[in-house]
Formats: structure tokens, C-alpha cells, sequence
């Protein structure tokens, strides 16, 4: 018994994996009907999951030989991601079955895919960061091409296959040069040999691959090129899963690659975080403007808020990374109420998406309309909603650790930035009524509802969500 | 002695099944002297004392890979001729990284003969506890200090399996399956008709 108790820290993953194992074979040994109900029960398995990490100690344990590490972090980002993971898939179970994707083995594979991004959070190890990574990546190609009859949903899935096997390479080959130069995997041995000998040339040559990949996953400008096609090409609902949650987890990811294991050379990696934010944040405002499809522009608006949340990871510091956190749990949950309109926008002859079929939804839907636009506002970073402290907070981190160029040029990307989700607003208040769509569901009422109530009423008791954000982001600075 | 004796023997007919591969007229030819190559690399292996590439390669490679090829050969129509056709024109291009590989080849040798002491710069071989195989020594570690990469790999895997199974597999329609059950379950009620034939009459 004794043997088994050392296990109990990582009982949240093991029940998921197992659980995910037993309704694989439920799926497989049952009808064609199953697929629902399989669907229900990985959504109670999510839920398990994420109350057996809410009831861990709070202590911060090592495990497998410190190559995974269970902390506050690492928790407070998991509960994040089984959030979207679950809610996304809740949401869209109508959407899966008008499309017909709805297969048991969608679900089987949202659930790997959580799982994999559980253990990548928990990594410690460029071996278990890459393991996890990849478990998370291989069953994310698979559900981009789910649609597997139409052409540009296994178009979607191929491109992204191909660019997610180039990025791993190279994530890879840093990652063997970053062993090569400090003769260990895990993240304290490489920070305690930096801290000792120094950083050299072949460090930095495998640490800017090992970054490379990481803003790959998410797809962080120049690595950004996948993104529109993918979001475009898959399936709706799978978008909107793309949207909200593998962001979260590879983010989180590179903050505690870069914090923990590179804290000594942070001059050295901050130059390529300033360079890659303003990029993504320049080319998130800019090319989204000319976008006439709304899974496209939420693409380039992804692409800009990573930018936006690589500013507190610029800034290396407790308060850097606090930003970054509170910044992922407000994008979580605007992009789940955002992508809740987008699931809806659902005529007779199937889901839509240009931006046209949201014209005059004011006169069709004033309370989706409403609802749509703050969340818009709120992307956009308008005050007094979410989105405004999302980024006041990585600004204000930024700031402390004097760097204001970054600072100043991200607020005139924000700005840019807000003509788009304007202009979608303006569609929709503005312009003659297009047809109507279909009476939205009531699970996506409810997603939207609770993501709008959130954004709206931040404002009025931040302390919980900071407080908790503070508590994870000191982890890292142990 | 002895040892080097089988050396040759192995590394002489690795190069032969090799250079085989790539002339041999009949591609089947072809796949069955990649085993044989196959099997003399294992053997090589296990003169350096690594029995378990050795059971490896004749497992993965002999067993996975060469008889995969050779189902893809015999069940796939490949004109060969068609692909040797271009040999000539892809010579140049094979010819540079043959000539590369080889000037890098040349410069690693000649770094050792040149100046000795690079040798020793050379990483000494882990030495393994005494009476333990290799076998053994690499089982005790992969499920112990590495049972979590261990079992993290095995489930990528099987989403792998998983992903390959729902992107490609199609149930056809009128494709006649055996059906175990259904037959058993027959009765003479069911499959047998009995027709009131008038004698002379036929049916």
C-alpha cells in the first residue's frame, strides 16, 4: 500500500487515463448509439478530475525522479484547462451531431488530449515536457481532421500534422543541445548548472529552437502560419476547442519552461519573448482587419492575445507571471462565450460563418447580440470588462520590469486592434437584419450567460481570481 | 580470434545483402536480402555485446518492418522499371551525399589518427554491474526510474492507433461478413421452404 500512497499526488491523471481507457472500451464494445453517452460520461470524468485536483494538498511535490512536478501552478492551469476542455465539449454536442462527427472517439480523444496537456503543465523534464506535448499534439491533428469527407477539414488536419512534426523537431533538437550543454533533462539541474558555469553559444542555439517550438504550439508569430487554415478548416466545435484550451496549456508550458528552468540567463531568452510579442501582437491586430470569416479573424485574435500574454512573460518576474495567469483564465473564458455565438450562428442549411450572417442580429437576437458585443468589448480590452485587466495586468509587469517600449507598443496594438471587434459589432447593430438564425440552445445559453456574467462582473470582486493567480504564479519562484 | 573471424563474416555479408538490395532485378528479391542484412547487423550487434539491439532489430526490423515492406511490394503494383528509370538523372544529386558522407567519414577517422588524444575525449562506455545482460539492465531501469515516460509513450500510441483507425476506416456497405451467431441461430423454420411438388409437374 505503501508503495502505491508515493502515486497519490498525480490520482487526478491516473483516474483520467484510466477512466479514458475504460470508455474507450465502452465505446468499442457497444452500438452506434453509444456515442452520446459516452460523451456524458467523459464529461462526469472531467469533472472527477478536476475535484480530485481541487481537494490536493497544496503542497508542492516531485515526483519520478523531479521529472514531474506537482505544485499551485501546475493546478490552478489544470482546473483551467479541464474547464475549457469540459465546456468546450458540453457546448457542442448539438453542433457534433449536425455536422456528424459526433463519434464516441471524438470525446475518447478530447479527453487524451487533456490528458496530455495535464502532464505537459506538470512537466519538469524536457522528456516529459515532450511526451506530454506530443500526446496532446497527436490527438489534436487527428480531431482537426475529424470531418474526415470534407476536404478542407482534412486539409486542416494534414497542414497541421506537418507543421506540428516540423515544430517537434525542432523543439527536439534544442532540446538535445540544451542536454548536450548542461549534461541534465530536468529543469532545476539545467537552472542550478546555469546559475554555476554560465550560458554559452551552444545553450542559446538550443534554447532558441526549444523556444521555436513552444511558439509554435501558441503560435506565436513568425510560427503562426497554421493557425487561420486549421481554425478555418476544422469543424466548428472543434475550433472552438483549439481556441480555448491547447493555448492555455502551452503557454503555461513555456512560462514554466522559461521561469524554471532558464531563471539565471532571462536576459538572454527575454530579447526573443520581446520580439515574438510584439510580432504576434502587430500581426494579431493588422491581419485580422481584412477577414471576412469569423473563425479566421478569431484565429488572428488568438494569435494577437498570445502576444499579449507573452508581455508578463517578457517581464520574468512573480508579477509577470501572475499577469500571464489571470490573463489565460480571462481569455479562457471569453473565447468558450465567443465561441458559444459562433456555435450558434446555425440556419436550416447548417452552421455559418461569415461575418455577414451577423448582420442586424440586434433585431433578431438583442440578447445574444448584446452578449456577443461585450464580449467583443472585452476582447477588444475595453473597461471596465475582463479583457481590460487581462491586460493590465501583463502590462503593469511589464512596466515594473522597465520595459516600456513593449508596454507602449502593446496598448497601440490593442487599440488597433479594437477596430476589428468593432466592426463586427457594428455588423450586427447596424446593418439590415440578415435571416434569422435557429433558437440557440440551451447549454450554449447557459456557456454564454455564465462567460458573459464573468466578464461583466470582474470588475466587482477581482481578489478571488488574483489572489489565486498570485499563489500559482509564486510556485515558479521557489 | 574467433571473434574477429565472425566479424568479417558478418560485416562482409551486411555489405553484400545491402548492395543487393539496390540491384536486385525481382523487388521480393530485394526485401528478403534486406532481412538477410538485417540479420547480419544483428549479429554484429551481439559481437559488441548488445544482445538486446540485437533481439531488437531481429524483432522489429526482421519481424515489423521487412515483412511490411514486403506485403506493401507484393500487394501493391509498383512499376519498378518506371522508378529505376531516373537513376541516371537523381546519379549527380545520390553521388554529392554519397561524396559527403564520405569526406565526413574521412574527417572523423583521420581526427583520430591525426592527433591520438582525441580518443580519450570520447565518453567511456557505461560499464554495467557485473552478471547483469544488458537486457536486464535496461528492464530495470524502464520500469522503475523511467515508468512514466515508459507508460506515457505507450499511450501516445495508442492515440495514434486510435487516430489512424477513425481517420481511415470505413464500414462498406454489401460486403458480405461472416456472421458466427446468425448462422447458428438459424433454423429449418427459417431457411428451409417446403413446396408441395405435384409428381410430373416439376416445380
Amino acid at each position: 500500500m505503501s508503495v502505491l500512497m508515493q502515486y497519490a499526488p498525480l490520482l487526478p491523471e491516473i483516474v483520467l487515463a484510466v477512466g479514458t481507457l475504460v470508455l474507450l472500451l465502452v465505446g468499442a464494445f457497444s452500438s452506434n448509439r453509444s456515442s452520446v453517452t459516452v460523451t456524458w460520461l467523459s464529461l462526469i470524468l472531467m469533472v472527477i478530475t478536476a475535484g480530485l485536483i481541487i481537494y490536493q494538498s497544496s503542497e508542492t511535490v516531485e515526483m519520478f525522479n523531479k521529472t514531474l512536478i506537482i505544485d499551485s501552478y501546475g493546478r490552478f492551469i489544470k482546473i483551467l484547462i479541464l474547464i475549457g476542455s469540459g465546456v468546450a465539449l458540453f457546448m457542442s454536442i448539438d453542433q457534433l451531431r449536425q455536422s456528424q462527427i459526433l463519434k464516441f472517439e471524438y470525446a475518447i480523444l478530447v479527453l487524451f488530449a487533456t490528458l496530455g496537456m495535464l502532464l505537459m503543465v506538470s512537466a519538469n523534464d524536457l522528456i516529459s515536457l515532450y511526451l506530454g506535448l506530443e500526446l496532446q499534439s497527436l490527438a489534436l491533428y487527428v480531431v482537426a481532421a475529424f470531418r474526415r469527407d470534407s476536404v478542407r477539414s482534412s486539409e486542416a488536419g494534414l497542414k497541421y500534422f506537418v507543421l506540428g512534426a516540423l515544430s517537434s523537431g525542432m523543439l527536439l533538437y534544442g532540446a538535445s543541445l540544451i542536454y548536450g550543454f548542461t549534461g541534465s533533462t530536468t529543469f532545476p539541474q539545467i537552472a542550478a548548472v546555469l546559475q554555476e558555469s554560465g550560458t554559452n553559444l551552444g545553450l542559446i542555439f538550443g534554447l532558441v529552437f526549444l523556444i521555436s517550438g513552444l511558439a509554435f504550439k501558441i503560435s506565436a508569430v513568425p510560427f503562426h502560419m497554421w493557425t487561420p487554415d486549421v481554425y478555418e478548416g476544422a469543424p466548428t466545435p472543434v475550433t472552438a476547442f483549439f481556441a480555448a484550451v491547447p493555448k492555455i496549456a502551452a503557454m503555461a508550458l513555456f512560462v514554466r519552461v522559461a521561469l524554471t528552468a532558464f531563471p539565471s540567463i532571462t536576459s538572454d531568452w527575454q530579447q526573443i519573448v520581446v520580439f515574438i510579442s510584439i510580432a504576434s501582437m502587430g500581426l494579431g491586430a493588422f491581419a485580422a482587419i481584412g477577414q471576412t470569416n469569423i473563425k479566421r479573424l478569431m484565429a488572428y485574435s488568438s494569435i494577437g492575445h498570445m502576444g499579449f500574454a507573452l508581455v508578463g512573460l517578457a517581464a520574468g518576474s512573480v508579477d509577470g507571471a501572475k499577469g500571464v495567469i489571470i490573463y489565460l483564465a480571462i481569455y479562457l473564458a471569453m473565447t468558450l462565450g465567443t465561441f458559444a455565438c459562433i456555435l450558434a450562428m446555425n440556419r436550416s442549411e447548417g452552421l455559418v460563418e461569415n461575418i455577414d450572417d451577423l448582420a442586424g442580429l440586434s433585431q433578431n437576437n438583442l440578447p445574444m447580440a448584446f452578449l456577443l458585443a461585450m464580449l467583443l468589448f472585452s476582447l477588444a480590452g475595453i473597461p471596465p470588462l475582463a479583457g481590460f485587466f487581462a491586460k493590465f495586468y501583463v502590462f503593469l509587469a511589464a512596466i515594473k520590469a522597465d520595459l516600456y517600449a513593449l508596454a507602449v507598443i502593446g496598448v497601440l496594438a490593442s487599440v488597433v486592434g479594437a477596430y476589428y471587434y468593432l466592426r463586427i459589432i457594428k455588423v450586427m447593430f447596424f446593418d439590415p437584419p440578415a435571416e434569422p438564425f435557429e433558437p440557440m440552445s440551451g447549454r450554449l445559453k447557459l456557456v454564454l450567460g455564465v462567460s458573459g456574467l464573468f466578464v461583466l462582473l470582474f470588475v466587482v470582486s477581482p481578489a478571488p481570481l488574483v489572489t489565486a493567480a498570485e499563489i500559482a504564479a509564486k510556485a515558479l519562484f521557489l | 580470434m574467433l571473434s574477429g573471424f565472425f566479424f568479417y563474416l558478418f560485416s562482409a555479408m551486411v555489405v553484400a545483402s545491402a548492395f543487393m538490395v539496390i540491384t536486385a532485378r525481382n523487388p521480393v528479391h530485394g526485401v528478403l536480402f534486406l532481412i538477410l542484412a538485417f540479420f547480419n547487423s544483428a549479429g554484429l550487434f551481439l559481437l559488441l555485446g548488445a544482445e538486446f539491439l540485437a533481439m531488437i532489430l531481429v524483432i522489429v526490423y526482421v519481424g515489423a518492418v521487412a515483412v511490411l515492406f514486403l506485403f506493401v511490394v507484393m500487394m501493391l503494383d509498383v512499376d519498378f522499371a518506371e522508378l529505376r528509370a531516373g537513376f541516371i538523372k537523381y546519379l549527380p544529386f545520390g553521388a554529392t551525399v554519397g561524396i559527403i558522407l564520405l569526406i565526413e567519414l574521412i574527417m572523423v577517422l583521420g581526427g583520430w589518427a591525426i592527433s591520438p588524444e582525441l580518443k580519450s575525449t570520447v565518453a567511456a562506455p557505461f560499464k554495467a554491474a557485473p552478471n547483469i545482460t544488458n537486457t536486464e539492465a535496461i528492464g530495470r531501469i524502464l520500469y522503475t526510474d523511467y515508468v512514466y515516460f515508459f507508460e506515457l509513450a505507450g499511450l501516445i500510441l495508442l492515440v495514434a492507433m486510435i487516430g489512424a483507425i477513425v481517420l481511415t476506416l470505413r464500414q462498406k456497405e454489401g460486403v458480405l461478413r461472416q456472421d458466427i451467431s446468425a448462422q447458428v441461430a438459424r433454423t429449418p423454420a427459417t431457411s428451409i421452404e417446403v413446396k408441395p411438388v405435384k409428381p410430373g409437374a416439376g416445380l
